[in-house]
């Protein structure tokens, strides 16, 4: 089992070192190989030729590009320096560089908006994992039944309606009209755990409502599966309570399916959940990036972008491990 | 719960059960007023072609079918004198596993892949014994000890996938013995597996059957099963009984063209190879549309014989000599003749 657990992490560390290749050549070689030069993107509004050949010194521009990957690489494990011989500044490990707007570290910038985003896709996920598997099996074990059709619609409403829709809506609600959640902002949880969860509600049903749906037709339809298998027949026949039947016996198999689209979804949402971070004004890593790539500030995206690549690789890596857990088969022997 | 029935009725007591499934296409009659009874210690062997009923049946004994709007049973199926069909389904539970159990066909699709063998069997054991985890697993070590597993103390922490098939089929044979089964369903228990693991399964089954003294229902479509292990056999048509009795009379002198049907299409190497494989014509009937009287009628090479009433008059299952019973409209003279003189020399 650690072999194996070993093993898919080896592989995790060699796809996110292909991640960093691709965003580097994506966002270092390309533009300038358009003709667009980086420095130039960080000297600011209409440089002069000096300033210019500064900020190519102090990046590193000039050099070749194995360099400059070879330097962020070492940044990243090591620190670097940045140097243009008058300007001279260290950069400690990790350092993913500056942001090229307010020459912040790339690094400080993702550690502050972590925390928003994490409790966000934290909070939303134990919501829809909950509320969606459990609506699901119940609407596997009545399929047809009243509770099953409201869920149906329900789900389908989930699902059509876009965030920044029942987010407005909520929020118009919530804190326009009723006044329960006066001006909705992010609390971090150290300073005021309360504070923290109650500002959080409204961003938390409003992004697991999305999934919710999902996760109930998956469930639903998985159950129905495994419901229906010669194993759970068996477990009948045993004389089996009914709830020890679906809840041991049927749902366990049909875990297998959900387990693998939350790793997905939870590595997504925690490279940062863009439009419910923007429509409730929380500065998580999805504003950080938009942000970024609206201002094309290249070390931000790059870092950003990594970062969210490291999320779901993670996310595979434990699935993989979960499935080991949740199926014997699939254990290495 | 009714104490022991007196004397005389028999352990497991089907009287007149019909089953029926309401679907989209219209209600499929899947098993319709059967009849017969099974005694400890014996075995009954029910045979027919697929979608004839047989698996219907044994789901109904134990109570497996989903009760509701789309399902209805009817009749009587008395377990030591208490009726199942009208009993309460938690007391129906109490039941499954404890005093009725079941093995199925395709023991790798009916054990769970995500326990372990031993797992599986602890869990049978203790829903209708309170006892300790571990004193339950001293019981699964003796239990696949019992069915014949090498090394049974290493192989309960095995999962299903690990075992062959005949080994399988072994552990699940424990699981349904656990708790000591006066009445034993097995459904095809032999049918996934070759051709030498299925002789020793079915003496296993025999041997446990000596040692709890339980009732063994054996459904099956080869005659080879029910000729080596059944005292009594059944056969089904269509949701209906055709022919019950002993085994030896029943093969010796089969009263029913269909039974005949059923033994000229058994293969046999004795037999030089100058024809081809004997086979009932046509196909079995829609349960939807049951043809009316015989249901067999329509694939039945001597319903000239039988006159105008094979095609309006459900046949009776009436004695034709002790202890066995024919639902068939040939007069018996006439079916005894055609047994002697036609059937007898093709087999």
């Amino acid at each position: 089992m650690a072999r194996f657990i070993l093993g898919r992490l080896i592989g995790g560390i060699v796809i996110l070192w292909l991640v960093s290749v691709l965003a580097f050549v994506l966002f270092f070689v390309i533009p300038k190989a358009l003709g667009n030069n980086p420095a130039v993107l960080f000297a600011g509004r209409s440089p002069d030729p000096a300033t210019i050949a500064g900020v190519t010194k102090k990046l590193g521009l000039d050099r070749s590009y194995v360099d400059q990957y070879w330097n962020f690489l070492r940044g990243v494990f090591a620190g670097r320096h940045f140097d243009s011989g008058s300007d001279r500044s260290w950069c400690p490990a990790p350092c993913l560089g500056y942001s090229f707007r307010n020459d912040q570290p790339v690094w400080s910038q993702i550690v502050d908006a972590l925390p928003v985003t994490a409790s966000l896709s934290f909070g939303a996920a134990v919501l829809f994992l909950v509320v969606g598997v459990s609506t699901g099996v119940f609407s596997a074990v009545r399929r047809g039944g009243l509770f099953d059709r409201i869920a149906a619609a329900v789900s389908l409403a989930g699902v059509s309606l876009p965030v920044y829709f029942t987010g407005l809506l909520l929020l118009l609600l919530v804190s326009y009209k009723w006044h329960i959640i006066d001006n909705v902002h992010y609390v971090n949880f150290t300073h005021n755990p309360a504070l923290w969860a109650w500002n959080l509600i409204p961003a938390w049903l409003v992004l697991s409502l999305l999934y919710t749906a999902n996760y109930q037709r998956l469930t639903r339809a998985s159950m129905i599966e495994t419901l229906g298998e010669d194993y759970v027949r068996t477990a009948r026949a045993k004389g089996l309570r009914e709830r020890t039947v679906i809840g041991k016996h049927a749902l366990r198999p049909a875990l297998t399916p959900i387990v693998t689209i939350f790793g997905l979804d939870l590595g997504v949402l925690f490279g940062g959940a863009i439009l419910t971070e923007h429509t409730f004004g929380f500065r998580g890593l999805g504003a950080i990036s938009i942000d970024a790539v609206n201002t094309q500030d290249l070390p931000v995206t790059m870092g950003v972008t990594l970062f969210a690549a490291f999320f779901i690789i993670l996310a595979n890596v434990l699935v993989d491990v979960t499935y080991a857990i949740i199926d014997p088969r699939v254990r290495p022997s | 719960m009714t104490g022991p029935a007196p004397a005389g009725t028999p352990f497991l007591q089907v009287r007149d059960l019909t089953v029926s499934f309401r679907t989209d296409d219209g209600v499929v009659h899947a098993v319709d007023r059967l009849s017969f009874s099974v005694e400890r210690g014996r075995t009954l062997g029910i045979v027919g072609e697929s979608g004839s009923g047989k698996s219907v049946t044994s789901l109904a004994i134990m109570g497996l079918h989903r009760r509701g709007r789309r399902v209805s049973i009817d009749g009587e199926i008395r377990l030591d004198g208490e009726d199942l069909v009208t009993a309460p389904a938690e007391r129906v539970r109490g039941l499954r596993g404890q005093r009725m159990a079941m093995i199925f066909q395709d023991p790798l699709s009916s054990m769970h892949p995500q326990f372990t063998v031993g797992e599986q069997i602890v869990e049978a054991y203790r829903v209708h014994n309170r006892v300790s985890r571990a004193a339950a697993r001293r019981r699964a070590t003796e239990l696949l000890e019992l069915v014949g597993i090498p090394e049974p103390a290493r192989r309960l922490d095995d999962y299903p996938h690990q075992f062959s098939g005949g080994m399988r089929q072994r552990a699940m044979i424990a699981m349904a013995v656990s708790c000591n089964p006066e009445l034993l369903i097995a459904d095809e228990p032999t049918t996934a597996l070759d051709v030498t693991v299925q002789a020793q399964i079915l003496d296993l089954m025999r041997e446990l059957q000596k040692e709890f003294n339980s009732a063994i229902i054996i459904i099956t479509h080869d005659l080879g099963v029910v000729a080596e292990i059944s005292d009594d056999i059944l056969v089904m048509y269509a949701g209906q009984a055709m022919e019950h009795g002993g085994v030896e009379e029943v093969f010796a002198h089969a009263e029913h063209p269909y039974t005949w049907g059923l033994l000229q299409s058994i293969t046999r190497l004795d037999r030089q190879l100058e024809t081809t494989l004997r086979t009932i014509p046509g196909s079995p009937p829609s349960l939807i549309n049951v043809p009316p009287g015989c249901p067999f009628h329509p694939r039945c090479t001597y319903r000239e014989l039988a006159g105008p009433a094979a095609s309006t008059v459900r046949p009776p299952l009436a004695e034709a000599s002790p202890g066995h019973r024919v639902a068939c409209h040939l007069p018996v003279d006439e079916r005894r003749r055609l047994l002697r003189e036609e059937v007898t020399p093709t087999l």
